[in-house]
């Protein structure tokens, strides 16, 4: 995954450097600007059995700032944001594996450096008995239950 | 042998004669007798399923994913034009701007639709409701759920948009959509059952072209649709995967 690239950055950034479960790591930047939720849409992606994306909505399409020839193809943790907890993702990863659903809220990076609150729901993709890929659909949360989501994954990072 | 034939009793009661008509059609086209049973709630319809009692049906989204993956049916055709999408409702002269004004304790009117009231329930969430603190009547129609609002006995209501724009515009004019879903993705389908799998395809070809002879065409029409279109099995094990997340 390359690097974000400081031009496509809107507003005062921090940069980061994130290091992935893989070992790789990828230089982003971050502003404190949110993108509201639209309402009424549901997000939504595909991937294949190792998490890379191959098939978005227009709302995941619209909310990432990408374009979809830059999603399609590319790992799902290309939208990574570092105040998420690598621990959530373990999580997320053991128990689709295994065949069952997780639920979680998550903090989404974007492509000019700003984020997206959704709470999220990912399925295996299970056909002829076999895990073929996994389908994330997301929804708007409310903001209470990302304020405390928030403080969770704050107290996980220990910061 | 006779088959059995249903419809998700989320179409206007108009349409009732109609579905008889397209009934009589379908087993003049097999040469099979097919009883219509038209049940007048989601709770017996599904009742029906379990028990056995469905071999052909037009399904909403959700009775279709239970038939699928649980019963062996499968979607053949589904009409042209746009997927299944809901509305929260309130007066128009209510006090509630957008769905974040909602406070606790929120009355809400709704049917026993499960597609509507699921998908429902997710346009409030972003007001942090959900069942235990928003207090719930049930009524048997989409039409009982406007009159509710109409009155004042109830701040919100679940619709299918379709319901919604089908009311007389006196009715609408005193009603308005707090939030409109834009799922894109879910829709009714018509589904066969293990009972006629072997003649599955000769009914796909059959639905295919109703819409080439002027009868055909006529019944289609009247239930309110321009033809049937194919469905990809592929299509439909997403559609079941994205209603799965909306359950939870
Ligand atoms: C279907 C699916 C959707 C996912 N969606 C996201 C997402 O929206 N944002 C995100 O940061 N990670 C998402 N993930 C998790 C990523 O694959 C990845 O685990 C995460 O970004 C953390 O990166 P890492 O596991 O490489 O450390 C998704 C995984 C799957 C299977």
């Amino acid at each position: 995954m390359k690097d974000m690239d400081l031009a496509d950055i809107i507003g005062e950034a921090v940069e980061h450097v994130l290091t992935y479960t893989g070992g790789h790591t990828r230089r982003v930047y971050v502003t404190p600007i949110e993108t509201p939720y639209p309402h009424g849409k549901l997000i939504v992606s595909r991937t294949d059995t190792q998490g890379i994306i191959t098939q978005c909505n227009p709302s995941f399409v619209e909310m990432s700032g990408y374009g979809e020839a830059e999603l399609i193809g590319q790992p799902h943790c290309l939208l990574r944001h570092p105040d998420m907890p690598a621990a959530a993702f373990r999580d997320l990863w053991e128990t689709v594996q295994a065949g069952r659903q997780w639920h979680g809220y998550v903090k989404n990076l974007r492509k000019d450096g700003g984020h997206y609150w959704v709470y999220a729901t990912v399925v295996p993709n299970v056909r002829d008995g076999r895990i073929v890929g996994f389908t994330s659909v997301r929804r708007e949360p409310s903001r209470e239950k990302v304020a405390l989501a928030e403080a969770q994954y704050q107290e996980m990072r220990g910061s | 042998m006779t088959i059995n034939f249903t419809v998700s009793p989320s179409f206007p009661n108009e349409r009732i004669s109609d579905w008889y008509i397209f009934n009589t059609w379908l087993q003049r086209a097999l040469s099979l007798p097919i009883h219509l049973e038209l049940y007048n709630s989601f709770g017996a319809q599904r009742a029906a399923i379990a028990d056995g009692k469905v071999d052909l049906i037009y399904a909403n989204p959700f009775d279709a994913s239970l038939l699928v993956r649980e019963k062996g049916f499968r979607a053949i055709a589904r009409p042209e034009g746009p997927p299944d999408e809901m509305a929260v409702i309130t007066h128009a002269d209510g006090p509630a701007r957008e769905i974040r004004n909602l406070q606790p304790g929120t009355r809400l009117a709704c049917s026993d639709d499960p597609c509507v009231n699921t998908v429902g329930r997710i346009l409030l969430e972003p007001a942090n409701l959900d069942g235990s603190n928003i207090v719930e009547h049930r009524r048997e129609t989409y039409i009982q759920v406007a009159r509710e609002l109409l009155r004042g006995e109830a701040d919100v209501g679940f619709l299918p948009v379709e319901a919604f724009d089908g009311f007389s515009p006196l009715i609408r004019r005193d009603l308005r959509a707090l939030v409109t879903s834009e799922l894109h993705v879910i829709r009714h389908v018509f589904l066969v059952g293990p009972a006629l799998a072997e003649r599955s395809e000769e009914l796909t070809a059959l639905l295919l072209s109703m819409h080439e002879s002027e009868k055909g065409r006529g019944i289609l029409e009247a239930l309110g649709a321009r033809r049937w279109l194919p469905v990809q099995h592929e299509d439909v094990e997403f559609m079941i995967d994205i209603i799965s997340t909306l359950n939870q």
